[in-house]
């Protein structure tokens, strides 16, 4: 496998990884939305995800060869060797927690995804294409959920600003480049995420301040997805994904 | 839900067809129930455009109605194409 | 004609029901009994298979649930939507619910153990529903029979979606295969269940028959699950549950073993393993929706204030 392909693999693997873990925490919301409506709607956001995380790494499996299926990244892997942005395992917390995740992601995903389109690699561009149509969709309503619940009543306003606090933290590293993705935005295979902050930053502070929400300050940050150095709750996330293959080692489901 | 609205959801399935009524949904505005229509009634890609109109907003005649409206069309024949006897040459008029 | 001999015509006639047509009190009545039960019955319904959706054991398993989930709410959605051409709110339905007044399916106070349970309810439990469901599209409340074609229509997937995960386990490892035979001998009688007590016995079925509700009996739609569920089970290459399951030749049906009704109704009077656990989660999941409902409405008021307000100045 040359380095390219390895790498390719690799980053692949990692936007999966976001994808499948972001999927899973939303797919936790079914049967308990806050209404029958919008309890339908999530699952089509997860579903959504769920759907991507297939194409990633179906890809990645295309690339590592040897049998290897979409499965084996989700459902053998540990803990450590998952490479996604720590943003995306944090529990489902409350609907603003939620939807404030949604918001501070689909904005990122909207810019992440324009640039992905461009890849010369014809099948991450391939995948942008058809996620940047359901990425639409998503910012269109976490942000209307987000003006909603910021401008609410004041408990919807307290709820939805303890969220953006407590999120803000992990939105740093989304705009944070390794060797190797480094390696492939060179190349025009991977997104140079690092200069999308300020285009994010300008539309996720116009949204705050219309929801009468306060754009925190930048104290703290919370890194170490890229790397496998993750929070607490990955760990448990991934008990209950893998539950079958652990307690069932090689069987096909 | 007594705070939210009830609208009538209406979908197109195919350009060129009529919006049909397929059910109704709970939403606060019309642009939520849009959203919500596309979740809840297109799951299978059955649209291509939809309508909302609230429930109240909807004005339906009654049962009551139906002697003073329907039956006078009822003997009102010469609307119709095969109340007219053509000679079989030309029949497909 | 009076309304009522009017009323009695058209469903003599086959013509539908109408939310805007007189009816009589009783009708009204018992079609918001039976069509709420069943949008209840497909709203708790989502419980015991959502119980799976974060450990389904593939990528396209846990996309496949989660979309027969969704269809579940959406179902109930529907339903929803058809009680309330009745004129009774959504929300006083699932209030009813809540405070144990109107009942949903009782298959639903069972839990789902292993991973086979889910491939169970597909095949047993949704195939069931559908037997059911087919009979109803001919309802005679008009909205109700739409319902019931739009909900057949999509729930074709879900009987075979759960046949073939059943198929995965029979034909599988010895542990999955004795899964599979596991969660068959759990659902089955439970599935039997589903359609209701003997004709005989049915407090609501007389009436509802005379009015074209309900099409078929009980026992009939019972009878054409038995029947087409022997060969499924032979297919899988699992052992039946029904040790007394006989053909008989001469009614052309499967005779079939005692169902034990002592069960069904200690289930349906609090004794299941779920019953408590599903009320309380739809509760929790409502009263945790009180404050983003408040808040959409407040909101929703800011907005029309502000509109006024433009439309003023």
């Amino acid at each position: 496998m040359s380095d390219l392909t390895a790498a390719t693999l690799e980053y692949a693997t990692r936007l999966g990884d976001d994808a499948l873990v972001l999927g899973h925490r939303i797919s936790e919301w079914c049967s308990n939305g806050p209404f029958l409506e919008e309890d339908l709607a999530l699952s089509n956001v997860a579903l959504d995800y769920i759907g991507r995380a297939r194409m990633y790494y179906t890809y990645a499996a295309e690339l590592a060869g040897g049998g290897k299926t979409e499965d084996d990244f989700a459902y053998t892997r540990d803990a450590r060797e998952f490479r996604n942005l720590l943003i995306h395992e944090l529990p489902r917390g409350d609907f603003a927690y939620t939807m404030v995740r949604q918001l501070l992601v689909d904005v990122f995903n909207l810019l992440y995804l324009e640039a992905l389109t461009q890849s010369a690699d014809a099948n991450l561009a391939a995948i942008a294409h058809k996620a940047i149509k359901e990425t639409r969709y998503h910012l269109r309503r976490s942000k209307e959920w987000v003006l909603r619940l910021g401008d609410g009543t004041a408990e919807s306003h307290k709820r939805t600003q303890r969220a953006v606090d407590a999120l803000w933290g992990y939105t740093h590293e989304l705009f944070e480049i390794d060797a190797l993705e480094q390696s492939l935005a060179e190349v025009g295979i991977g997104v140079n995420n690092t200069g999308l902050r300020p285009a994010w930053l300008a539309q996720v502070s116009a949204i705050l301040s219309e929801a009468t929400l306060t754009v925190p300050k930048d104290d703290w940050a919370v890194r170490g997805g890229r790397v496998g150095y993750h929070t607490e709750n990955l760990g448990h996330l991934l008990t209950e994904l893998q539950f079958l293959h652990r307690a069932y080692p090689g069987l096909k489901w | 839900m007594a705070n939210l609205e009830l609208y009538e959801v209406f979908v197109r399935s195919r350009r060129g067809l009529d919006h049909k009524h397929v059910g109704s949904l709970h939403a606060q505005d019309a642009e939520q129930a849009l959203e919500y229509a596309r979740d809840c009634y297109t799951r299978r890609s059955e649209g291509v455009s939809i309508w909302v109109v609230r429930s109240r907003d909807i004005c339906a005649s009654q049962e009551d109605d139906s002697a003073s409206f329907y039956d006078p069309s009822d003997d009102k024949p010469y609307r119709h194409a095969l109340y007219y006897q053509l000679p079989d040459a030309v029949n497909n008029m | 004609m009076n309304h009522e001999e009017n009323f009695m015509r058209k469903i003599n006639a086959e013509e539908k029901i109408e939310p805007k047509d007189w009816m009589p009190d009783a009708y009204r009545k018992n079609l918001l009994r039976q069509i709420s039960q069943h949008a209840h019955s497909e709203v708790i319904g989502m419980q015991p298979e959502g119980n799976w959706i974060t450990r389904a054991p593939s990528l396209r398993r846990k996309a496949v649930l989660l979309a027969k989930v969704q269809d579940e709410g959406g179902h109930g959605l529907y339903l929803y939507s058809a009680a309330e051409t009745l004129g009774t709110s959504r929300e006083e339905l699932v209030a009813a619910m809540q405070s144990g007044e109107a009942k949903y399916a009782s298959i639903f106070n069972y839990p789902t153990q292993t991973w086979a349970d889910i491939g169970a309810i597909g095949w047993l439990v949704d195939g069931a529903a559908i037997v059911n469901q087919v009979s109803l599209q001919r309802t005679s409340y008009g909205p109700y029979s739409r319902a019931m074609i739009r909900i057949c229509k999509e729930e074709s997937f879900h009987q075979r979606q759960g046949y073939e995960l059943m198929l995965a386990l029979a034909k599988g490892s010895p542990e999955q295969k004795s899964m599979a035979q596991d969660a068959l001998n759990r659902f089955y009688w439970p599935a039997l269940m589903m359609f209701g007590p003997h004709d005989a016995e049915s407090a609501h079925s007389a009436k509802s028959m005379t009015w074209k509700i309900k099409r078929e009996s009980n026992d009939d739609l019972r009878q054409k699950f038995i029947d087409q569920t022997v060969q499924q089970i032979e297919v899988l290459g699992l052992e039946h549950p029904d040790k007394d399951l006989k053909w008989n030749e001469a009614r052309g049906h499967y005779d079939s073993g005692e169902i034990d009704w002592d069960e069904f109704y200690s289930v349906i009077n609090g004794n299941g393993h779920c019953n408590r656990q599903r009320l309380e989660h739809h509760i929790r999941a409502h009263e945790e929706g009180a404050w983003v409902r408040e808040a959409m409405t407040a909101y929703n008021a800011k907005q029309q204030a502000k509109q006024t307000q433009a439309q003023a100045a």
